[in-house]
């Protein structure tokens, strides 16, 4: 099997999955119902992108694990997710920077995918950017209603931002895995990845009268399976009723 | 006499199953009645959401997380409507919420009852949304046209949610030893709650006849909760599981079933705030709505500034 690609889709699709861990949980909690629909709406976009992948991940293994294998029997060290993804709904704020920042990531991510050889691989992609465009939308919209809005909720959006800006290093970190997957048209090079990931944020926190902030320490470490202590909690849940009943079909 | 004969023209719409709309002249208490009950239901619908969101993170496979995610994301869909149905009458969905705060206005008691393991989630399914489409089939025919409108949108959803729960029954009933008890132990705690969700006795249900003769209520209660267990114990046999209620037996001149008595007294105590959930339901919505005020007053506040 080709194990670097079956790692690329690994962290491609455990973004998605701990992404839509996060969506779920507002699922009855928005500020209006509205908002609620379209959240969780997100969580099944991201859901249906992680499984997609996930197929085809098991696909290029061999098929010696099920999706729900990867998803549920796989521990901590193993998953590969940023920690950018795992980082919990503080406030309505949180959840849409998070969300915006990942956004725009998976599409520059997807866009490339978009147009490789690979059919199944590109169908995926295709289909995945135009739930994101509608994502990105959804979010750019909530960043300008937040940073214009009140003065209470500019405050919260600039926190927001302020607190999960450390974690963005990692988006266009490299490792060999990534420099191979770079040469093989997989990857957008890290310096025009940050370039146009920075344009969307640019746009839209010069509309909304926010800030970038200064340069910071960056969080690293998922590329190795590292993650924050939040990760725990996140699997302790997800995966309680395959670990209690391994037996079990469900 | 003005107003006898709005009521009589009214009356006689109604009786030639005419639809009554929003711009219609309507008699006050067909109006009050109306609005109690359809954001009571668009309560039920949010509020039910609850036990179920409360699973999504454990939900036990890839294909079970998107199928509960995507189901309570309907419900969320079926509150919207019935809201916009309710303000099609004059009522405002601010108003109706506060009322749902202070405990002035109802939902379903049902979703007091709280969902403790996965095979509840399959049991809310298969019965609590199985009881609602028995109820909500007969309210197609209501006799406001948007609540009607509603219902028949509804139905449609409804019925896959209760074969989707069926569907994760069938695999607890038939699974391991554990899921089987899991299953077993559902049916027990969902079983007669999902009974009470018909409402009281129709001699005891104070508000029926006047809903029934203004064809908001087309079934009566305990015609429809005898249809529904007429229409899942065959359910249950198939899942070789035991309905909890040792007076149950068919009952062939009925060419029914025969049951026991419903406990009215739990009944009536966890309609009136007493049930397992009642005060977390409420606190949970309370909550959201209030860790949500900022964002709403951003965005008025936006809008008033930048949006012509
Ligand atoms: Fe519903
Ligand atoms: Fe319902
Ligand atoms: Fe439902």
């Amino acid at each position: 099997m080709n194990k670097e690609l079956f790692i690329f889709c690994l962290r491609l699709a455990d973004n998605c999955l701990i992404l839509a861990h996060r969506q779920s949980e507002l699922c009855s909690k928005s500020p209006f119902l509205e908002e609620d629909i379209a959240q969780t709406n997100f969580g099944l976009d991201l859901l249906g992108q992680a499984e997609a992948i996930y197929n085809f991940a098991v696909e290029i293994e061999g098929n010696i694990n099920t999706p729900d294998d990867l998803v549920y029997k796989r521990n901590e060290r193993s998953f590969y997710n940023f920690i950018l993804s795992e980082q919990p709904n503080t406030n309505f704020a949180f959840v849409v920077i998070r969300q915006y920042f990942m956004s725009v990531y998976l599409k520059i991510i997807y866009t490339t995918l978009s147009n490789i050889k690979d059919s199944k691989l590109s169908g995926i992609s295709l289909k995945a950017l135009k739930e994101l465009d509608y994502q990105i939308n959804h979010f750019e919209l909530w960043i300008k209603r937040l940073g214009l809005g009140t003065k209470e909720s500019k405050e919260k959006i600039q926190n927001a931002i302020n607190e999960l800006w450390i974690f963005t290093g990692e988006l266009f970190e490299r490792d060999n895995l990534d420099l191979n997957m770079e040469k093989n048209g997989y990857l957008l090079n890290s310096n025009l990845f940050y370039k146009k990931w920075i344009n969307f944020i640019n746009d839209i926190f010069n509309e909304s009268n926010l800030n970038i902030p200064k340069d910071a320490y960056m969080v690293t470490g998922s590329k190795n399976g590292i993650h924050s202590e939040y990760m725990g909690f996140i699997l302790t849940e997800m995966q309680f009723l395959q670990r209690t009943f391994p037996d079990a079909k469900w | 006499m003005v107003k006898k004969n709005i009521n009589y023209k009214f009356q006689k719409r109604i009786d030639n199953n005419i639809k009554i709309e929003p711009r219609d002249d309507m008699p006050e208490g067909y109006r009050a009645h109306l609005i109690r009950q359809i954001s009571q239901h668009a309560h039920s619908e949010v509020i039910g959401m609850q036990p179920e969101a409360n699973w999504i993170t454990r939900a036990p496979s890839l294909r079970s997380k998107k199928i509960l995610l995507a189901k309570v994301q309907d419900e969320a869909g079926h509150g919207l409507y019935l809201y916009s149905a309710a303000e099609t009458l004059g009522a405002s969905r601010s108003d109706l919420i506060k009322k749902l705060h202070l405990k002035e206005a109802k939902y379903a008691s049902i979703f007091n009852y709280p969902a403790l393991t996965w095979s509840d989630i399959g049991a809310i399914g298969w019965l609590v949304d199985g009881a609602a489409i028995t109820n909500q089939v007969s309210l197609q025919k209501t006799s406001y046209g948007p609540y009607s409108r509603a219902m028949i949108k509804i139905c449609k959803e409804e019925s896959f949610h209760q074969r989707q729960g069926f569907e994760i029954m069938i695999k607890m009933s038939h699974g391991t030893k554990e899921q089987k008890q899991m299953a077993q132990d559902s049916l027990n705690r969902f079983w007669w709650p999902s009974l009470m969700m018909f409402g009281p006795h129709d001699s005891d249900s104070t508000r029926s006849e006047r809903a029934i003769n203004w064809k908001i209520k087309r079934e009566s209660n305990d015609f429809l909760r005898q249809k529904f267990i007429d229409k899942t114990v065959p359910q249950a046999d198939f899942l070789g599981l035991t309905i909890p209620d040792q007076k149950l037996k068919w009952n062939k001149k009925r060419n029914s079933y025969d049951f026991g008595e419903i406990n009215w007294n739990e009944f009536w105590r966890v309609v009136n705030g007493g049930g397992p959930c009642n005060q977390k339901r409420i606190n949970h919505h309370i909550n959201a709505h209030k860790d949500g005020e900022w964002v709403r007053k951003a965005l008025i506040k936006y809008s008033e500034k930048y949006v012509k």
